[in-house]
């Protein structure tokens, strides 16, 4: 299932609905590293809220979006991680380092919103 | 069972041992007053079940007694172990020990076999095939009471680390998105995994943004319990939450850098007052005294 990308003012918000397969984690990271030069965002959301499992490819290729993103000079936020899957990455060792994360969708515009208007981005 | 192959064996001698069961029962019910007297005498000598008053040791003795006999006739064991049970439930809130359990047992078998002894010692051939068939019984007896006990102090033990477990993990709310997780005791790995679970779930029901755990209240950290705060931290991290480590003591932090945990991720802060004072900075409150101007810093 492709996951769909929203755009909202200068963000652009991905929310995956359901679980997975490794194909469409690829596609997604294509499509967000794709979008976030062509609308000149500054920001990303990945909502991982409907996840209640979280692999350690998939964990790596949200790592490796948000590193991607970041070189395209955006940020990047993973949001709604539960807390059963919080537990098992730590367990697993995967623990997102240098990703910024947020309670759920609201934290994570509230976190991008006070990050510094810089990069001579303006959404649009 | 070794009962059955005795049985063939005996029963060749004319008399089975069902008939000498029933015969050695008739005698216990007979004398049962005496013995149970002698038996509850030879409690209170031994210095047993010393928790329990003279009345409550001879009413459970009187208990004790039919139990016994009633399974020495049916060799159905469910109802003793039903009872034992029951008084087990009933004593062990007391202070009743293992030992003195297997001992009143032990005392009351010793009891009846000595009576056995003096109505059969004339008959040595007869008395050996009322033992034999007595003795097995007996064992039996003795070993499902001391089980049962035993399992039943097990259950009120696991009972009770499980409320100790539920009590001592307190997740609190002490200002909107500020929670406190203080702990006390010691901290072993399943209740680091549970204290970790609660933490993340209150972080989610409360949206908490900061957390502050205190852990002024845990004698000792060696490297898993270290091991398991970072992954505390970590996983709250995961949810957008920030943990702030408080009351390490001077012990602790000496351990900790003695083990090369490496606790570089970790905020921590002196004491619980600090880290909520931190925990409100990051939050962006700011508290000051009613009639103080709210630039001025509190000292103290």
């Amino acid at each position: 299932m492709r996951v769909p990308i929203l755009k909202q003012h200068s963000y652009l918000i991905a929310s995956i609905q359901s679980a997975l397969t490794d194909d469409d984690l690829l596609q997604l990271r294509d499509d967000l590293v794709a979008q976030i030069g062509r609308f000149r965002s500054r920001g990303a959301i990945v909502d991982v809220t409907a996840l209640d499992v979280m692999d350690s490819f998939a964990v790596r290729t949200l790592r490796g979006v948000a590193h991607m993103i970041r070189l395209r000079g955006a940020q990047t936020v993973i949001v709604g991680i539960q807390p059963e899957v919080a537990f098992s990455m730590v367990q697993l060792g995967l623990t997102l380092e240098e990703v910024a994360t947020a309670l759920d969708l609201e934290e994570g515009l509230a976190y991008l919103d006070d990050q510094p208007k810089s990069n001579g981005r303006h959404g649009e | 069972m070794a009962k059955q192959e005795e049985a063939t064996f005996i029963q060749s001698a004319a008399e089975s041992p069902t008939a000498l069961l029933r015969e050695l029962v008739a005698h216990l019910r007979q004398n049962r007053t005496q013995l149970r007297e002698e038996w509850a005498r030879r409690i209170t000598e031994a210095g047993l079940l010393t928790a329990m008053s003279r009345e409550e040791v001879f009413a459970e003795a009187t208990t004790v007694y039919d139990n016994y006999v009633a399974v020495l006739e049916t060799g159905s064991v469910e109802a003793l172990e039903a009872y034992a049970r029951d008084l087990s439930e009933r004593i062990i809130p007391r202070g009743v020990e293992t030992h003195e359990v297997l001992g009143i047992v032990l005392l009351l078998r010793d009891v009846l076999a000595r009576s056995l002894f003096k109505k059969y010692q004339s008959d040595i051939a007869l008395l050996n095939r009322v033992l034999d068939a007595y003795e097995p019984a007996a064992n039996r007896i003795a070993n499902t009471v001391g089980v049962s006990f035993v399992q039943e102090r097990e259950r009120v033990i696991r009972q009770q680390q499980e409320a100790i477990r539920e009590l001592s993990t307190p997740v609190l709310q002490v200002r909107a998105r500020l929670l406190i997780l203080p702990i006390i005791g010691v901290i072993d790995p399943q209740r680091a995994r549970q204290l970790t679970e609660q933490l993340l779930r209150g972080i989610r029901s409360n949206r908490a943004k900061v957390v502050v755990i205190d852990i002024t209240g845990v004698p000792a950290v060696d490297a898993t319990i270290a091991n398991h705060l970072v992954q505390a931290v970590d996983a709250s991290r995961l949810m957008g939450a920030t943990v702030i480590v408080t009351g390490l003591s001077s012990s602790i932090a000496q351990t900790l850098v003695t083990i090369g945990v490496d606790l570089a991720k970790m905020k921590t802060v002196g004491d619980l007052q600090g880290g909520i004072e931190e925990a409100e900075r990051l939050l962006g409150y700011k508290v000051s005294r009613v009639g103080e101007a709210p630039a001025q810093e509190e000292t103290g």
